[in-house]
């Protein structure tokens, strides 16, 4: 009788066992479609996009687009991307930095405060085209800034913000009290103690916020479709440096334009297969693209995890 | 040093911190300044969404916006019935949500309890650049590489059809998913864990009934994450679902979905007080009420199964 049930227990205990090496199995599976998933995009992205970036007559990356494929390269779309993130960079980073320098260092606990906590994180889940339709309607048209880079980098530049104040606050929240108080004790005003030391240590921190927000606007479409991306431009932004007094013109800023994921958008979605191969070369320059950018995000914060000891 | 000196050095040390005290007081309201920022643009989203869908409402009553079964906004005579968008919209995250959810939390839970530390510092990066591919591309891959291999299963599977834009999209938000799940998880107390196996569970067992529900409303949350990245996801759609409205929840076909729809009408030119142009803001007030929906029901749950240790 009690050899049978440890026999049963013995089998059950098995049988238990056996459940989590097949769920584990499972898991292993589950991970390698992901990467699987990765890398058949890339494969396929040079696969298809490969001839068109090296070919010799193509000029991929010196052409600007055209009706025909075998003469369209991302010109355009390069300088215009590189146009909207300076913008957006000029804009989000110092809002999204004096922000969460507010929320963690100065605000107090009052209803105003927590009505702004709440507004960050509400932000983050609306989504990016939402934002576009509030650029369509605040920027383009109230403001009457036009299909112009400088409403483009705007509306990026509030689409990346909550990301930027929250990496903000959770570097900020990283420094030791011990800090402030030492830069209180020798006299410091409170500005000064933030800006001399608690804003330099939390540099990297939010540096990687800087990254990451970065990346993810760099590759969206959405947003820039509605306020006006225009995908067939033929020539350059006026140029920010100029030969006379006063050698710096901002006349660039309210030129039309065109970015990488437009482009690609544009690319795709003609019938042409021919025009499929230059979408994958413009897809391959914007994954090189964002993947080494948020790349040097996440080595950035595996980095700082290690080497910051308090 | 004289009285006079003594004074004169004590009244510029007094102008010293009034005019020190008036900088810091000023910056402070510098910051509050960009602090207030987030919620100009919430407010200012919910004008613009509103005061628009007004005008558009005007033209339109509400009640045939909610209840017609056609959308046809550029015919002779127009008709806007957002459920044809809606039905789009639900069909393409139902299947985005059929993959991300179940593989997505396999993968935390086998990250959190199985994996050892090696394996999880490599596996969640990787998995999390899954997540910052620019959605174009994951739009040109589901066009071009997911559908072709679907249509050797399915021969009759039309070119463009929500079905591969939604696998498409899955594959987008399984990082969403496992990343937060895999953390909730982790901020179950080791001592629970501990107990589970004192008693004699196995791994999974303990995964299941002891770490799962104690990291509910995180695993609850990032649920709730990934929905709505589905819901409001654009160009993954917009390249690969069709720009075909249809009223229906078969993934086989051709869909225009809320925010396809928005890139449709807004790649043409938009003539500013068209209707247009207002079918826009109308389309984008639903989307946002649909968002706001899931994310109060993501608050609520989490406060609901909120576990304190």
């Amino acid at each position: 009788m009690d050899a049978q049930r440890s026999l049963a227990l013995r089998q059950m205990i098995v049988r238990h066992k056996r459940w989590d090496v097949i769920f584990a199995a499972m898991g292993l599976v589950a991970i390698m479609l992901g990467l699987l998933t990765l890398i058949t995009l890339f494969g396929g992205l040079i696969y298809d996009g490969y001839a068109p970036m090296v070919s010799p007559e193509q000029d991929f990356f010196s052409n600007f687009p055209s009706g025909r494929a075998s003469r369209a390269g991302v010109l355009a779309a390069l300088v215009g991307s590189a146009a909207v993130m300076v913008v957006t960079l000029l804009v989000a980073v110092p809002l999204g930095i004096a922000a969460g320098l507010y929320l963690e260092e100065y605000a107090g606990k009052n209803w105003f405060t927590s009505l702004i906590e709440v507004n960050v994180s509400n932000l983050a889940s609306v989504p990016s085209i939402i934002f576009g339709i509030l650029g369509l309607a605040v920027f383009v048209q109230k403001f009457a800034l036009g299909n112009s880079i400088l409403s483009a980098g705007m509306t990026l530049a509030l689409l990346i913000l909550p990301v930027i104040i929250v990496t903000t606050r959770e570097a900020v929240r990283s420094i030791p009290v011990g800090i402030r108080e030492a830069s209180y004790g020798v006299g410091a005003t409170k500005w000064q103690t933030v800006s001399r030391h608690v804003l330099p240590y939390s540099m990297p921190g939010i540096l990687t916020g800087v990254i990451i927000g970065m990346a993810r606007a760099i590759g969206e479409t959405a947003p820039l479709v509605v306020v006006g991306a225009v995908a067939f431009i033929t020539f350059l932004p006026h140029s920010p440096i100029q030969p006379d007094f006063p050698w710096i013109s901002f006349e660039w800023l309210k030129d039309p334009y065109t970015v990488m994921p437009m482009q690609m958008f544009d690319w795709v979605s003609r019938p042409q297969e021919d025009f499929h191969a230059l979408a994958a070369g413009a897809g391959l320059v914007l994954i090189v693209m964002t993947l080494l950018m948020n790349g040097l995000a996440i080595y950035l914060r595996y980095r700082l995890r290690k080497s910051i000891k308090w | 040093m004289s009285a006079t000196a003594d004074a004169a050095l004590a009244r510029s040390t007094l102008t010293y911190r009034a005019s020190r005290n008036m900088k810091e007081r000023g910056i402070e309201l510098l910051l509050l300044a960009a602090a207030s920022i987030s919620v100009l643009a919430t407010v200012g989203i919910m004008v613009v969404l509103i005061s628009e869908s007004l005008s558009f409402f005007k033209d339109v009553p509400v009640w045939r916006f909610l209840t017609d079964t056609q959308w046809t906004p550029l015919f002779e005579n127009p008709q806007f019935g957002i459920f044809v968008l809606l039905s789009g919209t639900l069909t393409s995250s139902l299947v985005a949500l059929l993959i991300a959810i179940p593989l997505g939390t396999v993968i935390a839970v086998y990250l959190s309890e199985f994996a050892g530390f090696r394996t999880r510092e490599m596996a969640k990066p990787i998995l999390e650049l899954l997540g910052g591919v620019p959605t174009v591309v994951y739009g040109f891959f589901a066009m071009l590489v997911i559908t072709p291999l679907l249509q050797k299963i399915m021969p009759n599977l039309p070119g463009y059809n929500l079905l591969s834009a939604g696998l498409a999209m899955g594959l987008m938000i399984i990082p969403y998913v496992s990343s937060l799940a895999e953390d909730a998880m982790r901020a179950v107390p080791m001592h629970m864990r501990e107990g589970s196996y004192a008693m004699g569970a196995t791994k999974l067992q303990t995964a299941w009934r002891v770490v799962m529900p104690g990291a509910a409303s995180g695993i609850g949350a990032a649920y709730i994450l990934a929905i709505s990245r589905a819901v409001g996801e654009t160009m993954i759609v917009a390249v690969a679902g069709g720009m075909q409205p249809n009223l229906t929840v078969n993934p086989m076909q051709e869909g225009l979905t809320v925010t396809s729809y928005i890139v449709q009408v807004a790649k043409g030119d938009l003539e500013h007080g068209s209707v247009g142009y207002q079918s826009i803001f109308a389309a984008g007030l639903a989307l946002m009420l649909v968002t706001l929906l899931f994310n109060l029901l993501g608050a609520w749950l989490r406060r609901k199964f909120r576990e304190t240790y």
